[in-house]
């Protein structure tokens, strides 16, 4: 057609701006990354950069399906914390009869016990999500504020059941033992729960990814986050795109909440609650409905939580609000911002 | 035909045989909130023609197409697509019988490749390789960006885009809102070529335009509607002829279409 010509050399250089301009998160993050060095030394920094990257991964677990969720549906689920919970709740309720499973000095018996907990968890919370989708959200599509309210009321219920089952106290929670202390490299010790949080991170971030670029229903769930309707008026029913979405996302965010239990040794049925905080902190720096954005924030948030936490711990508890007020009058869509009809 | 002005929800003259009529609106009433948009409208979309669908802007056309797509309920009166009532159904099912849509925004997706884009649309799963020689060779643009996020592509090769989308796949009707608005005289006219092309295929269209030269080209029967109604419908012969007529339905002044 005569007219591409006049229009490639648009197209051409429209890319490599957005190419530059898509980096700049990158670039933010590795700078915020690398400026605390000059306030400590070399060996607290790599320690905190790997316990920042560890928190990081596991919000990013938990925020994934919630920023998805809300770019295909507009629905705002503040229940997602249950998914949480319970899951971690199930995990231990697995893991606790194989404690001598847990403590022995073997990576498979650890594995053994390990696995089927997270599989259990990981099950049940998806479950979980089904269940919630279909009473609770469902019947509020379209209303944010009926949103708010019903998920709000789900989370309470979720967790006073968690407190019918498994009792008002808190449980204590071992790692297996593989997973305890720590490794040296150099003349630094880390602990090695950190290093396999962030392997178990970035696996997830790369299925995710791979699952969102390379097949259909990933290309599917992309389009809907842009454009739900026309998706429908290619023929899929958006709804059930959606319902797998809500699941899986509530299946992760029962992974999620069984490392966090780990990492924290301990159980208590509102560390659901505790952390959505940093979870929509997270998914609003993001930008809702990116993926790649939920990771890009989760580290981020991840690491300034560790620096400050070492630098100013006076400040720390409001260094992630702090951290999402600059990102938004930076950039008010977050950092990668969803193209939305 | 003495007086072609009286022609308002008045069911059509059977100038087509029952059977060749793909889609039938009758009496088709739509609410968006509380406003009553469609009022009754009344037409019928011949198999294997081009059907336009004039009329100002905020006639309704918009609120037609998108009622015939499910993306808004009717709230009275009947669409009939190849014989069966589509007048409640979801969007995926009337897609899924073989109407295509083109909105008026176009609704690409932008963060996707053109080729993903064309991935989604092609239903039944691979692209058929003849089907997409065929559209490259209608719209070239499309091949030499195949990779390139579809975000980038310029407005006119938008539109290729949407248009190359509802056409991957063999469907029944396509649905066209103003394919030509927005874009330079150039890209109209490559457009026209294209349509004409579908034309030769006996592809069914109902396509909404301003421009009445694009519509006359390219129509073999036509709907104008005003405030929610469908006020003429017939053959696009009568009305190109028909000069104090087109003044008369479209506004159009003697030098405009010239
Ligand atoms: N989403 C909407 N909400 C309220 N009114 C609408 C909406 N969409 C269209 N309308 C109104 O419906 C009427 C018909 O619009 P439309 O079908 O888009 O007209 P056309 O496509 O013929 O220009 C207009 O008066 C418009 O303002
Ligand atoms: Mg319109």
């Amino acid at each position: 057609m005569a007219t591409s010509e006049a229009t490639s050399s648009a197209v051409r250089t429209a890319p490599l701006l957005d190419r530059l301009k898509g980096q700049a998160p990158a670039l933010v993050v590795i700078l915020i990354a690398l400026l605390p060095i000059a306030l400590m030394d070399l060996s607290t920094w790599l320690v905190l950069t790997l316990a920042g990257l560890a928190m990081g991964m596991m919000i990013f677990i938990m925020a994934s399906g919630l920023t998805l969720v809300f770019g295909l549906m507009d629905v705002l689920n503040f229940g997602h914390g249950a998914f949480i919970s319970f899951g971690a709740f199930l995990a231990t309720a697995v893991m606790l009869p194989l404690t001598p499973w847990m403590e022995a000095d073997s990576v498979w018996l650890n594995l053994a016990a390990l696995l089927p907990a997270i599989a259990v968890a990981m099950a049940m919370a998806g479950a979980l999500g089904y269940v919630f989708e279909r009473v609770l959200i469902m019947p509020v599509y379209g209303n944010h504020l009926k949103q708010i309210l019903i998920t709000m009321g789900g989370l309470i219920i979720a967790e006073q059941l968690i407190v019918v089952l498994w009792g008002p106290d808190e449980i204590p929670l071992i790692r297996p033992l593989t997973f305890q202390g720590s490794f040296t490299l150099g003349d630094v010790t880390f602990e090695k729960y950190r290093l396999i949080a962030v392997i178990i991170g970035l696996l997830v971030f790369a299925v995710l990814s791979l699952i969102l670029s390379r097949t259909k229903i990933g290309l599917l769930i992309r389009a809907g986050v842009e454009n739900g309707e026309m998706v429908e008026a290619l023929g899929y029913r958006i709804r059930r795109l959606f319902i797998g979405v809500f699941i899986a996302g509530s299946a992760l965010a029962g992974l999620g909440g069984v490392m966090w239990a780990l990492y924290e040794e301990v159980v208590t049925a509102n560390m659901g609650m505790q952390v959505m905080v940093l979870v929509f902190i997270v998914i609003i720096i993001g930008g809702l409905g990116s993926v790649t954005g939920c990771f890009v924030g989760a580290v981020l948030v991840g690491l300034v939580a560790n620096y400050a936490g070492f630098l100013a711990p006076k400040v720390a508890l409001v260094s992630n609000i702090a951290l999402m007020v600059i990102v938004l009058m930076w950039r008010p869509q977050g950092l990668f911002p969803v193209a939305k009809r | 035909m003495s007086d072609p002005l009286v022609r308002n929800s008045a069911p059509m003259a059977s100038t087509v045989p029952a059977a060749d009529i793909l889609l039938d609106l009758d009496d088709v009433h739509t609410h968006i909130e509380q406003y009553h948009i469609l009022q009754g409208v009344s037409f019928q979309v011949p198999r294997g023609q081009f059907t336009m669908l004039l009329g100002r802007n905020g006639a309704g056309k918009t609120t037609t197409l998108r009622s015939v797509m499910g993306l808004w309920k009717v709230s009275q009166g009947r669409i009939t697509f190849d014989g069966a009532d589509i007048g409640g159904a979801a969007t995926p099912d009337i897609a899924c019988r073989g109407i295509a849509y083109v909105p008026e925004d176009m609704s690409i997706f932008s963060d996707l490749t053109v080729k993903e884009n064309m991935v989604l649309a092609a239903r039944q799963g691979e692209m058929d390789d003849t089907r997409l020689n065929w559209i490259f060779d209608l719209f070239p643009a499309l091949k030499k960006f195949w990779s390139l996020e579809a975000g980038a592509l310029s407005g006119g090769q938008k539109q290729m885009l949407a248009i190359a989308r509802a056409i991957i796949e063999p469907r029944e009707l396509l649905l066209i809102d103003e394919p030509t608005k927005g874009l330079a005289p150039a890209i109209v006219g490559a457009m026209i070529e294209a349509f004409q092309e579908l034309k030769q295929a006996q592809t069914s269209v109902l396509l909404v335009e301003q421009n009445f030269q694009f519509a006359r080209t390219l129509g073999d029967s036509v709907a104008v509607m005003d405030d929610g109604r469908v006020v003429h419908a017939g053959s696009m012969a009568e009305l190109a002829e028909n000069v104090e007529l087109q003044q008369q339905l479209l506004g159009l002044s003697l030098d405009a279409h010239q």
